[in-house]
């Protein structure tokens, strides 16, 4: 066999393998990422969206959040205006969150209604400009 | 100010064009008069762009809140030391660093490019002035960093909290710097594209740039991981956030070059390959910018988003379908003078390393893009996060972190059984031992035992090949050791230098292998009480909360936490964590709080602790203690990186032999080499 054949056959081992490690990886650690009312119907057409690792990205409504310092959890509602879901959250979150801020929210959906979040990003309009004073 | 600074700024477009018209037209007409204008334009380029940036300075540190920049990013109780980082630190400001710096890249360009390259000049001056002149028609057009208020605030808004940090002060500069110097190897490749001079003369031409902005974008990578670290407070230095990844992107390509221009310069081949990732590296760059500006995708690192977004895009797709478009006309040009003649051949670990490199790259590109590919294909946007890149990528880095110590080992051209059985002995023999003792010490993480042990091989091989080199020249020419050693070094500076930098790169695979056995745990503590926590390194932590205290500092109030650590039970030292929150100079808090972390770095492991609030306002705190292996080794590989990086770019040394100019006597005293080579 000569030489470019053989190196061929690796670099179709390379570029196969970088293949399938990404179109595995994406469909072992895919999330969906939803507004509140996407949510909403994919629930209400198809009720495996229960209990499924995803993200979803909201505004913190107003006047919701409770924080129990002692025991590090935290809870508050999201909305996109429409749709508004409960958030618990147990662990800190991010020194940029406060009510009213836009969030994504990483987490699952349980039969309860309640989005249990493992993770809470604040979504600040810039790292390098002020947040405008409201 | 801002009337001398919004003048130059026009001045300077207008001299962009000139100079990107006469340098195209220079050029291609072969006219003295108009490729010496070419040149003068590029400096005038600079000179203009210099005024604006000493305007917009002088703005900020008279508190000439009546420009717009200066009201929303400084404030008047702002320290100095971040005065002088707020020309970057927003969008309109970064912009005009971009253009003045890359104007003074190409003032440096003109006047230190060897006489042999001089017939590239004018279009390397056209390409510089044409992307300097895109970048301030975005000031001019889009986001004048002269703009002024209507009214003049008594106060500005002052800077992120998070932005105040010695790393903001040096990580965006480099990083751009980085970005920016990319701009000239790919005008220096378009020159070669447009003069048809496409031998190995460019890259001589370009090697050095390559090497520069290369050098930048990894100490800007660098110290954006310790600026997150420090200062973000989540206990890790790489999150494959999307700006992180851009950043990333055009390193990786830059890299793959960096490693198959060896191959062209050698055996005349790659020369297609090569052009298109220089190009690539350029077209990412931009791409990065405009990620970072536009807000398409979310990121922490994310400029409001704006209109500038469009202008990016706009210039990205233009630059690169006819910089594309012009390669694909040269392609003729451009056939290999030398065919791979057997797998086992250095030349083929190169092309195998260049896969792997534009591999990762591709996969990251993917990860970063998904949620818009799949919203734009399926409707629904679909995101991966870390797991995702850790999942790819740690396989596909293993075998580049292997492939780092099999290429310099196999001879060019062909290697024989028996070069390749006394090439492997050693290198092999020390990552096996190393896999041994780690497995005999209990360790079983696949993943970390596979980049410990390649880690292992890698060393081996630097450690032969200097030991070797060493061992000839002290036959040769009767030197002593260390004599030998730094004569080896100083006389072969791109190859030693370049396994330096090998080594710094298994130091950081280590590190990144290390993270995976950090151990992590909060606690709610009274002061006095203690948490305990485990380390990786197999000894017992404890922590305790000695007690808060509070005070008021230049421009915040500070909570700080101060905490006693202990190793099993022996007390090694006290840590500081402090939440701020930022006020303006009448004392009303401006953003939201931050946190400061207490961090002990050692070699083994980092301790890392989290003020995360106090309970109703009293000293009961609630902790985040982290213990983080090996994190050091990061900070340490990456100065190694550096130090490896300078060696090869020092100037002087030997000239090495380029395929096609036909000396090779510089060669000689290259024992080691002579040898695999025949």
């Amino acid at each position: 066999m000569k030489a470019g054949t053989k190196f061929a056959l690796g670099a179709v081992l390379i570029v196969g393998s970088v293949g399938y490690l990404m179109a595995s990886g994406i469909k072992q650690t895919g999330q969906y990422f939803l507004t509140p009312s996407e949510l909403a119907q994919h629930v209400s057409a198809d009720p495996s969206f229960y209990d499924l690792g995803l993200k979803v990205g909201a505004r913190v409504v107003r006047g919701t959040v409770a924080k129990d310092v002692a025991t590090q959890t935290l809870s508050f509602h999201i909305t996109d205006g429409t749709v508004n879901y409960p958030v618990v959250f147990k662990g800190l979150p991010p020194d940029t969150f406060t009510d009213s801020v836009e969030v994504v929210v990483e987490g699952r959906l349980q039969r309860d209604g309640v989005i249990h979040a493992t993770n809470v990003l604040a979504k600040c309009g810039s790292r390098y400009e002020a947040v405008p004073k409201a | 100010m801002t009337l001398l600074g919004s003048l130059s700024l026009w001045l300077a477009f207008l001299v962009g064009l000139w100079g990107a018209i006469t340098g195209f037209a220079g050029g291609a007409q072969g006219r003295a008069d108009l490729q010496q204008s070419a040149r003068h334009a590029t400096f005038a380029l600079f000179a203009a762009l210099a005024v604006a940036v000493i305007c917009l300075e002088i703005a900020i540190f008279r508190h000439d809140f009546s420009v717009q920049y200066v009201a929303s990013r400084t404030s008047r109780n702002l320290p100095t030391f971040y005065l002088w980082s707020a020309l970057y630190s927003g969008q309109e400001g970064s912009l005009l660093f971009w253009a003045a710096v890359l104007s003074l890249f190409g003032v440096l360009t003109q006047v230190l490019t060897s006489r042999r390259h001089r017939i590239y000049l004018p279009y390397v001056a056209a390409v510089t002035c044409l992307v300097a002149t895109f970048f301030v028609s975005v000031m001019l057009f889009a986001a004048n960093p002269f703009q002024r208020l209507p009214f003049t605030p008594m106060d500005g808004s002052g800077m992120n909290p998070q932005l105040q940090n010695p790393g903001m002060v040096f990580h965006p500069p480099m990083l751009y710097l980085g970005y920016i110097s990319i701009t000239i190897p790919f005008a220096f490749a378009i020159a070669a594209l447009l003069t048809k001079k496409l031998d190995a003369e460019w890259l001589v031409a370009v090697r050095k740039w390559t090497l520069v902005s290369w050098l930048f974008l990894s100490v800007g990578l660098l110290i954006g991981m310790w600026w997150a670290y420090v200062e973000l407070g989540w206990g890790g230095y790489w999150a494959w956030d999307p700006v992180e990844n851009a950043a990333l992107l055009p390193w990786l390509v830059m890299t793959a070059f960096l490693h198959s221009v060896m191959v062209q310069e050698k055996r005349g081949m790659l020369k297609k390959w090569n052009l298109a990732l220089i190009i690539g590296a350029w077209v990412l760059s931009i791409f990065g910018t405009f990620l970072t500006r536009s807000g398409v995708i979310s990121s922490v690192h994310s400029f409001t988003q704006s209109p500038v977004g469009y202008f990016f895009l706009a210039f990205l797709v233009v630059t690169a379908v006819a910089s594309f478009t012009l390669y694909a006309t040269r392609l003729p040009l451009l056939e290999a003078e030398a065919t791979l003649e057997s797998m086992v051949s250095r030349e083929a670990g190169f092309l195998f390393n260049n896969l792997l490199l534009i591999g990762i790259a591709f996969s990251v590109l993917w990860g970063t893009l998904f949620p818009i590919l799949s919203e734009a294909v399926r409707g629904t946007k679909i995101t991966v996060g870390p797991p995702f890149f850790n999942q790819v990528n740690i396989p596909l880095g293993l075998a580049l972190l292997a492939m780092t110590g099999v290429g310099p080992l196999i001879a060019w051209r062909r290697a024989s059984l028996a070069n390749l059985r006394r090439q492997f002995a050693v290198p092999a023999t020390s990552g096996v031992f190393v896999l041994l003792i780690l497995l005999v010490a209990g360790m079983r993480d696949v993943g970390a035992l596979m980049a410990f042990s390649i880690g292992g091989f890698v060393l081996g091989t630097v450690v032969q090949e200097f030991a070797r080199g060493t061992r000839a020249r002290h036959r040769q020419y009767g030197e002593v050791i260390p004599v030998a050693l730094v004569q080896l070094l100083s006389r072969n500076r791109r190859r030693y230098g370049g396994y330096i930098v090998h080594v710094a790169i298994v130091m950081l695979f280590v590190a990144f292998a290390g993270m995976a056995f950090k151990t992590e745990t909060q606690a709610t503590l009274r002061p006095g009480e203690t948490a305990t926590l485990r380390g990786p390194d197999g000894h017992v932590y404890s922590f305790t909360h000695l007690g808060i205290s509070q005070y008021n500092a230049l421009n915040r109030q500070v909570t700080a936490a101060l905490v006693e650590a202990q190793r099993d039970g022996k007390p090694i030292g006290r840590l500081r964590t402090e939440k701020r929150q930022h006020v303006d100079a009448l004392g009303r808090p401006t953003f939201e709080p931050s946190t400061e972390v207490g961090i002990m770095s050692g070699l083994r492991v980092d301790l890392y602790v989290v003020l995360a609030g106090l309970v109703n306002g009293t000293e009961q705190a609630v902790f985040r203690f982290t213990i983080n292996p090996l994190v050091w080794w990061v900070w340490f590989g990456g100065f190694v990186l550096v130090i490896g990086g300078l060696i090869v770019l020092w100037p002087g040394g030997v000239v090495v032999a380029v395929k096609g100019s036909k000396s090779s006597p510089a060669q000689a005293g290259y024992a080691v080499k002579l040898e695999a080579e025949r």
